[in-house]
Formats: structure tokens, sequence, C-alpha cells
């Protein structure tokens, strides 16, 4: 090199870059025929144990893998049919509930599934106590009565008893969560280390019966999934489901375009409009059970007026918001209760009022409007909601000043109940209505100490009504009534709550136009991979 | 010298710097440890979420010690790490070290096929640049350095994505690997280019290859712009030095004189230069990695930050700062092959 110029030297290194890149063979533009590829953001996945699973794609995978007692109906998504059990049925006195388990059915492992899997399942979720334990443990199942409340009574039959004698709709739904999922006892057992139930073995490992089985978990890389040969019913009919952790929406598109994946689970409006467009290329869209609302802080003198509250369902305009950035991803719903769930109403009755609001602020005292703070999450679609909304109620007076934070910082803030406004969104935790009921309409404690702590209580408004209406509706075994309940319970809400509520969430996912029967299921674990193809 | 006082002397040295080392991790520590702590995050909620119950999420709090004050939070991390233990990631709920052990080698790929491409091409431009100075070639360069400089790594990044991938399909696309090899690639090191030749998977040591090329050449082009401007200046500095008047009075080529005696002098803080940035790009590029869906070291640790997973984050500090130090010391011993001045007599 010591004899050629500069020049030379530049054209050899262009030259050797030119034929290294047109040295790389193209790719196969298509995945294996027997194999889904799904981008998606896997991180907040965090374990793959039924028990404590509650977020992310983990949880969602839960409804291949695993089985359970009931489970959503693969036609009707919002259904419960029977899964593991063949019927069940319910005392007189409201409180026992017996299950018949199917013969013959069989683990991933080859062990049989018995009762006494299944009791032991519902008994560890208790005894674990993880964050969705709750859905089982609201029945009156403690640590110390959860062998005696749920107990095996023959090899394929089991029965549990419930403190109260809840709405039958109410159980069975609840029975439908991941929490409920049946584990092979003697599989998990085999790992357990120092009394953990398998707690740490289970967290990236599985032992389940579902229609597909869990390969391998690489945390914010990949998750795999493969055929279940064991499994009882028809039979997966992909070989292999693989989801990787592609975070930004224009790369997963491109992927997609591409070929080099077959689903896309995380792509923004613009990108869908882009794949709308494309030949080869189709969506898929379904309401999710997810509410955005914006939420009114009543420790703000301001806003803790019943006219500023209602003036401030008066500044949205949500038809503007519904056609752009939540376009193709979000309906108005202005109640709390996201449509498919028991109950639920259409009746959206507030729209941009300008002159309303204004009525209602001078009749509150704020005839030229007042100065308040908004947390947001610094990510779309919630930046874009806060700021049109910032631009319709600056038009009545509410000049609103935007606090951007990271989703876990304001987050904390909220369960503070240090804000002032809030746009947020919340996701059912079972697919009944009083998941939200209890969260939205109920509190029973409003004091900074309280116990529970549900969205009522961070925006700090005091409801003994409510929470009585919203208790009774719980116990009310005739699911018409109980369904009219929450339609009150629901009118009620509209009018004085501080919940601004805005949209339902719709799930879409773009696919390559040879994927055939991929639907996705509104609540959490009920889009079932195993129905899939791919011509 | 007698040899007894040269051993002492010896060991004061490394004594010392021992000592340094170690307030330097104690530093780190501390200042990381204390920013997580004071971020308005509540680490709990990583890992019961937002639905638990109240009585959960204080037993929970409870059990990760952070009731506790911050001083003896600090204290029991320390020893931990003592111990060797970085602890258990909040989020991933892997030990960190089994975490860090898979996000780093996937970013050491990345960052050394950069650099190579960094350093290789932009030292020959940055000579090529001041032999002439003023100069079309020179005034390219400084436009070229200046773009890659000022424009959005993530711009780049999508475009080149569009152009190399999706319209052209010279390329593999985001990811380390086509999908197929998930199944295929068994993984010692977590180097897989590095595997996947020893195991003699050819194909898919092109795969992965085709899959570094392009977010390797856009971290290679940034480095590119930031070398070949230091390396342009250090030679400017070089050429107008006495010796190389001297060695133009001898005869000597102007090839000889540019690349045996300038740029020999110069590589001397060009080494640092080299150095400084391979270590900021093995700290991970959080852009690149975000868009090319890249599992490195970058979105391990800003996700944990923005989770107050801090165990994770101070283990990637850990990780982060040692590699500045290490190429530090490298560094040194490189100054010291480089330019006799610097040797012990």
């Amino acid at each position: 090199m010591t004899n050629s110029s500069p020049l030379a030297v530049g054209r050899l290194l262009g030259g050797t870059a030119f034929a290294l890149v047109l040295g790389l063979t193209p790719m196969a533009a298509s995945t294996p025929k027997d194999t889904l590829v799904i981008a998606d953001k896997l991180d907040s996945s965090i374990t793959m144990d039924p028990a404590e699973v509650f977020e992310g794609t983990a949880a969602e995978v839960m409804g291949d893998i695993y089985d359970r007692l009931v489970r959503f109906s693969e036609k009707d998504p919002a259904k419960p049919v029977n899964d593991l059990a063949q019927a069940w049925s319910v005392s007189p006195d409201g409180k026992t509930y017996s299950f018949e388990l199917k013969p013959g059915i069989k683990f991933a492992s080859g062990n049989p599934v018995t009762a006494e899997d299944a009791a032991w399942s519902l008994q560890r979720a208790i005894i674990l106590d993880k964050s969705p334990a709750f859905i089982l443990s609201q029945f009156g199942f403690t640590k110390d009565n959860v062998a005696q409340m749920i107990k095996q009574t023959g090899p394929l039959s089991l029965t549990m008893t419930t403190d109260k004698n809840y709405a039958p709709s109410f159980v069975i739904n609840c029975l439908t969560a991941n929490v409920a999922c049946v584990l092979d006892k003697k599989v998990v057992l085999a790992h357990e280390d120092k009394g953990d139930l398998g707690y740490a073995w289970l967290k990236t490992n599985y032992a389940g019966s579902g229609p597909l089985k869990l390969r391998e978990w690489r945390t914010n890389e990949v998750i795999m999934l493969e055929r279940n040969d064991n499994y009882y019913g028809r039979k997966s009919i992909l070989g292999r489901v693989i989801f990787r952790h592609v975070n930004e929406s224009a790369t997963q598109r491109l992927l997609l375009e591409k070929g080099d994946i077959d689903v896309a689970l995380g792509l923004a409006p613009q990108d869908l409009d882009a794949v709308a467009k494309e030949k080869e290329l189709k969506t898929t869209a379904t309401p999710l059970g997810s509410v955005f609302y914006i939420g009114l802080n009543q420790k703000n003198p301001a806003l803790a007026k019943p006219e500023v509250r209602e003036a401030m369902k008066w500044l949205v305009d949500y038809s503007a918001i519904a056609g752009t950035i939540m376009n193709h991803i979000g309906v108005v719903q202005q109640n709390f209760l996201p449509n498919g769930l028991l109950g639920s109403s259409n009746v959206n009755p507030y729209k941009l009022d300008v002159a309303k609001a204004k009525a209602l602020l001078a009749k509150a005292g704020y005839p030229n409007g007042f100065k308040v703070t908004m947390d947001v999450r610094s990510s779309q679609p919630y930046q874009g909601i806060a700021e049109a909304f910032q631009q319709t109620a600056k038009r009545a007076g509410v000049d609103i000043e935007i606090l951007p934070g990271d989703g876990k910082q304001v987050l904390t803030k909220y369960r503070a109940r240090k804000h002032d406004i809030l746009v947020y969104n919340w996701d059912v935790d079972y697919w009944d209505p009083h998941t939200n009921a209890d969260t939205f309409a109920r509190n029973p404690d409003n004091a900074d100490t309280a116990k529970s702590k549900p969205l009522a209580w961070r925006n700090a408004w005091d409801i003994p009504g409510l929470t009585k209406l919203a208790d009774a509706a719980v116990l009310e075994r005739d699911t018409k009534k109980r369904a009219e309940m929450y339609k009150n319970i629901q009118t009620e809400f509209r009018k004085n709550s501080p919940f601004v509520m805005l949209f339902q969430t719709i799930g879409v996912a773009a696919l390559r136009g040879n994927v055939e029967g991929f639907k996705l299921g509104p609540s959490t674990g009920s889009t079932y991979l195993f129905n899939v193809s791919k011509r | 010298m007698n040899p007894r006082t040269r051993l002492f002397r010896a060991a004061r040295t490394t004594g010392s710097f021992l000592g340094v080392l170690l307030l330097t991790y104690l530093g780190l520590l501390a200042v990381t440890f204390v920013i997580g702590r004071v971020i308005p995050i509540d680490p709990v909620l990583s890992v019961v979420g937002d639905r638990a119950p109240e009585a959960l999420v204080a037993r929970v709090r409870e059990e990760m010690g952070l009731n506790k004050p911050i001083w003896e939070q600090f204290w029991i991390y320390i020893c931990k790490i003592a111990r060797g233990d970085l602890g258990v990631s909040l989020l991933t709920s892997n030990p960190v070290l089994k975490d860090i052990k898979r996000a780093f080698p996937a970013t050491m790929e990345l960052a050394t096929a950069g650099t190579i491409i960094g350093a290789g091409v932009g030292v020959p431009l940055g000579v090529w640049a001041a032999v002439r100075k003023g100069k079309w070639v020179d005034q390219t360069m400084r436009v070229v350095g200046l773009f890659g400089y000022s424009v959005p790594i993530f711009w780049l990044g999508l475009m080149g994505l569009l152009l190399f991938y999706a319209k052209l399909d010279w390329v593999g696309g985001p990811g380390r690997m086509d999908v197929a090899y998930e199944y295929t690639l068994t993984s010692v090191s977590g180097l897989l280019l590095l595997d996947s030749a020893r195991a003699g998977q050819w194909d898919a040591f092109r795969n992965l290859l085709s899959h570094l090329v392009l977010p390797a050449t856009l971290l290679g082009y940034v480095s590119l712009a930031y070398i070949s401007r230091m390396t342009r200046s250090f030679m400017l500095n070089e050429l107008s030095q006495e010796y190389v008047v001297a060695a133009r009075a001898k005869g000597l080529s102007e090839a000889r004189i540019i690349w045996r005696h300038a740029l020999r002098n110069a590589m001397v803080p060009l080494v640092t230069v080299i150095a400084l940035s391979y270590a900021g790009l093995l700290e991970g590029s959080v852009l690149t990695e975000t868009v090319f869906a890249w599992p490195g070291l970058g979105l391990y640790i800003t996700n944990a930050l923005q989770n107050a997973d801090m165990n994770a984050v101070l283990g990637g500090t850990i990780v982060v700062g040692s590699i500045f130090i290490g190429l530090n010391l490298l560094s040194d011993v490189l100054y010291r092959t480089l330019d006799p001045r610097t040797r012990e007599r």
C-alpha cells in the first residue's frame, strides 16, 4: 500500500464495499409454510407462569398453550364454553360449583389430566398470590382456606365453594382467565425449589395441555410455540408459531411487505393506511376490552365542581380524534364498559360543544376558564389525544399544560393521585362487567390509606351510592337483570363521573394474503392461533 | 536499580492503579444508584403491574428492600456485587449477568463491524482529505462527514432498509437472522457469526452477515464521519512539521512520506479516538437497535431504565464502565508501542 496514491486507496475501498454488498444472495421472501411468524412488542412479557402472567404477548399465548376448565368459544369469543370440563353445575344456595372433567385428556408431557391437577392449579395461584390472584381470591379464597374451598372429589371431579352467592356468569367468566389455567402438577412439582411450587422454574418453562406448547422464550427477543401432538381436540394446523420482538411500526411494516413475517401486531394508523392499499396484504380488526379516558382528579378544587366535570366532556372533539389519531385503532365509547361485555351501552351523548361548556364553566364560577396540568405518556395515541384536547379546551378558556412522561413515570404519579388531569387507558382484567365496574364505579374507601385503590380512588371520587349498586350487581344471579343494573350504573356514571370516557380500542392485525383463520380475540388469551393456516 | 526496589515499585504502581479502578467503579455505581432511586418511577410496578392489590404491592416493596434508607440499600447492593452477584432483573426475571451475556455479544458484533468499517474507511479518507486540503475531495468529505453527523441515524436506518432490503433485496431485514435459522442455529458464545463459522454452518453465516451488513455500515458511517475528520486534522498537523519538509528534501516519495511518516505519528492520538468511538458503539446504539430490531445492550439498558429495573441498569453500567476502562488501558498500551517516547527505559 505504500506505493499507491490515496486516490487509488479510495477506489479500492469503494470497490470492495460494493462487491461485498452485491455478493450477498437475495433473501427468500417468504416464511416456512408450516410456521407463522408474528412481529409484536414483547417487552412487557415478564413470565410464562399462568399464576403470574398478566400483560403482553405472554398473556396472549396462554390461550394457545394452556387449557382451563372453561374457555371462550372459538366462534363467539365472548361466550364461555367447556374446555377441560365436561359439565358444571351450581348448588341451590349458589355457593358451590361442581366440575366434571372430560376423560382421557393428556398433558403435553403425556401425563393424564386429572381433577387433582385442576384443583391444585387453582390452589397454587392463591398460595403464590401474584398480581392476577385477586381474580380468584375475590371469591373469598385465602392461603389458609383454599384447600377446603377448592377440593378434588373424585378422579375427574372437583368442587369450588365461594363465600357469597355470586352471579354464576361472574364466577364462570373469571374462570376463563389465564390465572385459572390447569397445570401439570407432576411436572411442575418435579422442578420445585424450596417449596416454591415450581414458581422459579415455570417462569420460563411450560407444563400445560393446550393445542400449542411453548418451545422457547427469550425475553425481548422471541417466543416460539410448536404443535402439541398430545392435544385432545383438533390438532393445530401450524407446526410452529414464532413471535419476534419488533418495536418499530415502520420496521414491522417493511418486514410484512417483504414477506419476512406473516402478521404484524403493532402497526400505527399511518402504516395501517399504507397496508390497506396493498394487494397482497390484508387486515383484521376486533374491538378489544380496552378503553381510553381522561381522568379528572377530584382533589383539584376546580375539577371537583360537577359543572366543570360535565363541561370537560363537552370539550373533546370525539369524532375528529376518532377520524385521525385513532383511525383504525379506536371507536368512540363514552361508557366504562367496552362493547361486547355484558351490560355494555352504546349511548354516546357527548360531542364538541364549546358554547355549552362555557355556560357550564360560568355556572361553576369559571367564566374565563382556569389553568390546569395534564399528565400524558409520551407515546401515541396518548400524546395526540392530549394535544387535541388541549386545543379544544382552550376555546373555552381552560388552559392545559401538558406534562409528558414515560409510561411508568406517569403511572407512578397517577397511583399516588398527584395529577390534575391525565389521559390513560384501561384494559379489562377478565371478561366480565365487574372488572370495570369494580374500578370505575366502586370506591369503598376514599382515604389516602385505603386498602384498595381503584381508578375511582385514584381520581378521589367518593361514591358510596354507586359502590353499593356495583356490589349488588355482582350478586345478581339473573343475567338479564344483571345487565340492566350495569346499564343503570353507566347512566349515572356518564352524567357525573370525573372520567371523560373517549374510545374503545380496536385491535388490528395486518397479515399476508395467504394467512387464513387469523382472528384477534377481544380478551387476553382469546386469539386462537391453533386455528390459523397458510395457503 | 536493584530488583527488590523494582518489584516494590511495580507493586506500588499496580496498587495505586487498582485503587483508582475501585474508586472509579464505586463512584460510577453510586451515581447510577442514586439516579435510579430518585427518578419518579416506582420499581414495584415493574414486578407486580398496575393491577395488584395494595397488600401485595406493600409486600413486594418490603421484599425488595425499598423501605430501607437509600444508603443501606446501596450497601447491600455493593456487598452483593463483591460476591459477584449482579442480582435478578425485574423485567426479564433472569439473572442480570445472564441477560447481559446474551445482549452484549449482539452489540459487540455490531460495534466491531461498525468500527472496522469506520476506521478502515475513515482513516484513509481522512488522510486523503488532508493531502488534498481545500480541493474537491476535501470539500466532498466535509459534506459527507457533516451529513453523517447531523442526519438522525433513525431516519438513515429506515431509508437504508427501504432501499437495500425492501427494494433492492441486497441485504437481510431487521433482526439478527432469518426466522428459519432461529431453530437450527445453536449459540455457544452469543457471537453468532463466530459460532456459525466454527460449526461450519456457512449458509447461516451468510444469512447472519446479510443482516449485519446494513446496521454495521450505518454505525460505521457515523463513526467514519468522526474518525475521518479527526484523521484529517491530525494529519494536517503532522504534514506541517519540519520532519516532513526534511523528508521531502531527502527526496522520499510522497506516498512514503504520507503513509510511513506522517500517518505513523498521527496514529498515536488517533488510537484514542478510535478506541473511544468503539467504546461508544459497544454501549449499544439504542436507535439503531430499535430500527433493526437488534436485541443488544442499548435496548436492554434503556428498557430497564424506563422501568426502574435498577439491577439491570447497574449491571449494564458496570459492563459499559468496564469497556471504557478496558479500552482506555488498551489505548495506553498501544500508545507505548506506537510512540517510543512513552516507553520506560
